[in-house]
């Protein structure tokens, strides 16, 4: 059995591991467009704040290959798929057959076209390990940064990199940060944080214009910059499939057993569409976890072991100078808000679940167990809802549900 | 209270440097002796509210705490100690009859601790219990003086029913509302591991230990609380309690606060009532009336089980057991004046009574002049502390000891001797339920089996070093003793000579 | 694989297991040497309401959901045991917001740290089952 992966992130490992289960003998061959071993995305910021190296960062080492007997194909390019004769073609003209192929392309940044864009000298999209070098690289202490883009992204650019520049600006076309993640009142108080270090933000406004070293704001404020990270988006790679003739809506269209609608083809990954179960519909969640589970989960199915992915959420932690925010679940239903010491709390529950929850601060701690009610659709009403609601705790359920979890094994 | 005339018997002294403010010792303490104090950020505590009862010491990780007798004192007196000085104190501010719990702790001559066992040594030799045989497996019951014969000769060998003990030690009487059920399931569970015996005291029988009546004595006291006929032919025995002693002559006491849910409902009395038994049982004035009881016990669980008669030892201990004797009981059960109870009045625990040594003495040689000594097997109790005391008492003449404060220490008690407030910090005489928590029965059990396996070894190497290799070899074999330090007419009444002699 | 399994029905909520963990991962030989004025930081922690108390700590999942979130790879598992690479922990929070036992916390250090059965220090077998005084924690294979 050929097993072929394109992609060399976490649903490529996540793939190996589910078929190295059952399948311990077929070949399995990735091939990855980074001329890396396999990294997690996210790390790139840690990187610059020097809190891992580029060493400690890999995803997997080298024995993981060799263990689980994967060939890698690092540094080219997949350019296109077969599903007739069942080939994936690279860019240097050769060729890789398969007989399950997993396409775990991911995303790339959305660069959208600005008024003097090409007059930036140093312009960086903040995604790749090579994004991150080429951005140290042109980096001094003296240099003005400007960052378009106040999501995850963007923020987590200006955490890694504040140390070693003279000033941060950012700029969002939205009326508050992190919009995708955060309400209103947990804006604000991630904004204020940042502030507090330095960070200066320019919200509801965009880039009117690049000049050769300011850029003119739609506001009328002019902003001098030596540097520019666009943080304003992403893109799921899905033209490979796209032209093989898979069915692609906003992302690759996957089932809960993560097949693509050419038969043993599966996706999984940034590029695909989940289906998130707390609003009961798709849409893309291009989180690590998810990834994972799904890399995992189609692994498993390509290797004759029927397994399936029901429980996608869209879920966030994230971190900015020792201030956290977890964040999982749609915020629909009816909302309840808890003040904490240095943070706050808000729980969105509708039809007896708890559908989502924003933790900022303190109220972080063991969010894991919020999380789980969410994913197992756990009815409230078989848990102590007061106790649940003041903190995450295993005394909030019965005790049978208590002894199964703490005396049986997990 | 304007005068303090009640200092605190213990303090608590504590080393700051081991101590890590875990906080284990206010979380344990019943008594709320220990408090963190948040601004001195430091534990402080409040020795008036201390018993002695160790739980902090005990599992204080650092050893960081022990518990020390105040060096408060009075001048010394001989005569006014400063305990008599206090309970007059006492009994001036209440009112009230002073109350105790377990045995009496005063200073009278402990004559285990004076007689003396043998060793085999050139004439007979000594066994070695490693390389043979030694049977600690004893019978408690009616035995027949003579061999009887059927029609065709062969010997008859049908008798009264017996208890069969694999080592010659039981669990003595201790109710259910005094002790807790994670203690009574303790010893039940060891009784069964051991094949021995355990008593459920006036209590009645708690429905889940139904399980483990093979292994169960079921007693009938004054008071008849919990008796119906389920719990008769539930046992494997039927107790009838006529006296206890750490308080001859009077009834048993348990105080309503005690009396809550399964103890109530296993009594059978109302919640929230005093459980009070009364002295005599009211429907035995006579001996004969005794015989009508035993009978009528034996009628109702169809002569299939031995009934044992408990008896305080008192003056005429004699007497009284010849007549037991004759009253149709298998067993004689004698407590001394030692043994342990959860509540008496003070004054009675401490002078009412006769040691069990020497009244056990008297029972088994009045028993065997009259040749009556075979209608019954003799069990005592009253503070058997140790094998050799086991070892001592066999041969004086019983034929299997009965064990309360032992076993109770080997749960955890430590003597501090509260029992009647409640609040048992290693969760035995209490019945709240945060506090019965503290006993696992699991544990529990495995050390009453630890205790009574070292025991039986210990006793088994006694005997071999006497030259014995049986209980029945030991019963009554006075030779094998010898008195150290006893008047002649203590030896006289013990039977025993003198070291040396 | 021996895990540890806690029994409310025993639980006195006395803590001690917390500390004996915290002794455990000290690196130090004497208790209180270890943790006199500490803030202890244990990999086990007591839940307590009601007269009702239990300790809690990671379950060693069979299907770890921590491992399948850590965006650095520093979760791992090793013959059944779910361990953590502090060197490579970056300390995201993506394992907190994951396991559904509430089981990882950050350490001293800012990394995040959990119960590892005390293979990795100088207790060797697990100190919150040695610190137990009611037999509520147990080290068994179920």
């Amino acid at each position: 059995m050929k097993y072929v992966i394109i992609g060399n992130s976490i649903a490529s490992v996540g793939c190996i591991e589910g078929i190295r289960k059952t399948d311990k003998a077929g070949s399995i061959t990735v091939i990855g467009e980074e001329p890396y071993r396999t990294y997690c995305r996210p790390l790139i910021s840690y990187l610059l704040m020097g809190r891992t190296t580029e060493e400690k960062m890999s995803y997997r080492d080298d024995q993981f290959y060799v263990e689980n007997m994967v060939t890698c194909i690092t540094g080219k390019q997949a350019t296109k798929v077969d599903p007739k004769q069942k080939l994936v073609a690279l860019e240097d003209g050769s060729t890789v057959p398969y007989d399950k192929l997993l396409v775990a392309t991911g995303s790339r940044p959305f660069v959208p076209p600005m008024v003097g864009m090409d007059r930036i000298r140093k312009k960086f999209s903040f995604m790749t390990l090579d994004d991150a070098k080429a951005l140290e690289q042109s980096l001094t202490k003296q240099s003005r940064v400007l960052i378009v883009g106040a999501g995850l992204i963007g923020l987590k650019c200006a955490e890694g990199i504040l140390d070693r520049v003279k000033s941060i600006t950012v700029v969002d076309l939205a009326p508050r940060i992190l919009p995708s993640i955060l309400d209103e009142t947990g804006s604000e108080l991630v904004r204020k944080w940042l502030e507090d270090r330095g960070l200066v933000f320019h919200l509801a406004d965009s880039v009117a214009e690049f000049l050769d070293d300011t850029a003119l704001l739609k506001s009328g404020t002019v902003v001098p910059y030596d540097v520019v990270v666009l943080a304003v988006g992403v893109r799921p790679n899905t033209e490979l499939l796209k032209d093989a003739g898979a069915e692609v809506g906003k992302g690759i269209k996957i089932d809960d057993h993560c097949a693509t609608t050419i038969p043993d083809i599966y996706a999984a990954g940034d590029c695909t569409e989940s289906h998130d179960i707390t609003i009961d519909q798709d849409r893309i969640l291009a989180l690590l976890p998810n990834a994972f589970m799904q890399g995992e989960c189609a692994g498993s199915n390509m290797a004759g072991q029927e397994a399936l992915f029901d429980k996608a959420i869209p879920m966030n932690a994230i971190g900015f100078f020792g201030l956290h925010v977890i964040t999982a679940g749609s915020y629909i239903g009816d909302d309840r808000l808890y003040q904490s010491r240095n943070g706050y709390k808000r729980l969105f529950i509708q039809d007896g679940l708890l559908k989502g929850y924003i933790l900022v601060g303190d109220t972080v701690s063991r969010a894991g167990i919020y999380t789980s009610l969410i994913r197992n659709k756990t009815p409230l009403e078989d848990i102590d809802f007061e106790l649940i609601c003041a903190s995450p705790q295993l005394m909030a359920f019965a005790r049978k549900d208590r002894a199964a979890k703490l005396g049986g094994v997990q | 209270m304007a005068i303090n005339y009640l200092y605190p018997d213990y303090e608590v002294i504590r080393n700051q440097q081991r101590c890590i403010n875990c906080r284990v010792c206010e979380r344990q303490c019943a008594n709320e002796v220990h408090r963190y104090d948040e601004e001195l950020k430091m534990m402080v505590s409040d020795e008036s509210k201390c018993v002695n009862c160790h739980r902090c010491v005990a599992l204080c990780p650092t050893r960081a705490l022990k518990i020390v007798k105040t060096d408060n004192t009075f001048k010394e007196n001989a005569n006014w100690t400063g305990e008599a000085i206090t309970d007059v104190y006492r009994q001036a501010g209440t009112g009230g009859v002073l109350l105790a719990s377990m045995g009496t702790p005063k200073n009278y001559p402990v004559y285990w601790d004076r007689m003396l066992i043998n060793a085999s040594q050139v004439t007979n030799p000594s066994i070695d219990p490693l390389r043979e045989p030694m049977e600690t497996t004893t019978f408690l019951g009616q035995k027949s003086a003579k061999i009887r014969r059927n029609p065709d000769g062969s010997i008859n060998t049908k008798t009264t029913p017996q208890l069969k003990l694999s080592v010659p030690v039981m669990f003595s009487a201790m109710s259910y509302g005094s002790i807790s059920y994670n203690a009574h399931k303790s010893l039940a569970l060891a009784a069964q591991k051991l094949g021995i015996f355990y008593n459920t005291g006036e209590g009645g029988l708690h429905e889940d230990f139904y399980q483990y009546g093979p292994n169960t004595i079921v007693q009938v006291a004054s008071g008849r609380f919990g008796v119906h006929p389920g719990y008769l032919k539930a046992g494997a025995a039927i107790e009838i309690k006529m006296g206890q002693g750490a308080k001859p002559g009077i009834g048993g006491h348990l105080p309503g606060a005690k009396i809550v849910g399964d103890v109530s409902k296993t009594r059978m009395i109302p919640q929230g009532t005093d459980a009070i038994s009364p002295a005599p049982h009211h429907d035995i004035y006579s001996i004969e009336d005794l015989r009508q009881l035993v009978f009528m016990l034996k009628e109702a669980t169809n002569y299939e089980k031995p009934v044992i008669v408990k008896i305080a030892a008192v003056h005429n201990i004699s007497a009284i057991a010849s007549g037991v004797a004759r009253s149709g009981a298998d067993i004689i059960a004698i407590d001394g004046f030692r043994g342990g109870t959860g509540a008496a009045p003070a004054r009675t625990r401490d002078n009412v009574g006769i040691p069990i040594e020497l009244a056990l003495a008297s029972v088994d040689r009045r028993l065997r002049e009259e040749g009556i000594r075979n209608n019954v097997s003799i069990v005592i109790g009253g503070s058997i502390r140790n094998s050799a005391d086991i070892v001592k008492a066999i041969a004086l003449g019983a034929d299997a000891v009965y064990v309360a404060t032992s076993a109770l220490i080997a749960l955890g008690c430590h003597l501090c001797r509260t029992c009647h407030l409640g609040k048992c910090n290693w969760g035995i005489a209490t019945q709240r339920p945060d506090l019965v928590k503290r006993l696992n029965p699991e544990v529990g059990s495995e050390r009453l089996v630890n205790l009574i396996n070292a025991w039986n070894h210990e006793i088994k190497e006694m005997m071999g070093g006497m030259g014995i290799n049986s209980i029945e070899a030991l019963r009554g074999n006075r030779l094998m003793l010898r008195g150290i330090g006893l008047t002649e007419k203590e030896l006289q009444i013990l039977g025993i000579l003198h070291a040396g002699e | 694989m021996k895990r540890v399994y806690v029994n409310e029905q025993w639980c006195l909520g006395c803590h001690l297991c917390e500390y004996f963990c915290a002794f455990a991962n000290s690196g130090q030989s004497d208790m209180a040497r270890a943790l006199k004025d500490a803030v202890i930081r244990p990999r086990i922690k007591v839940e307590e309401h009601d007269g009702i108390s239990f300790a809690v700590n990671c379950r060693h999942c069979t299907e770890p959901l921590c491992v399948k979130s850590c965006i650095a790879g520093a979760l791992s598992v090793k013959d059944g045991l779910i361990v953590i690479d502090q060197d490579k922990c970056v300390g995201c929070f993506s394992c907190i917001m994951s396991c559904p036992f509430g089981a990882l916390m950050p350490s001293d250090t800012g990394v995040m740290q959990k119960c590892e059965l005390c293979t990795s220090n100088s207790a060797g077998k697990p100190a919150c089952v040695q610190g137990c005084p009611n037999r509520a924690i147990v080290f068994e294979e179920r």
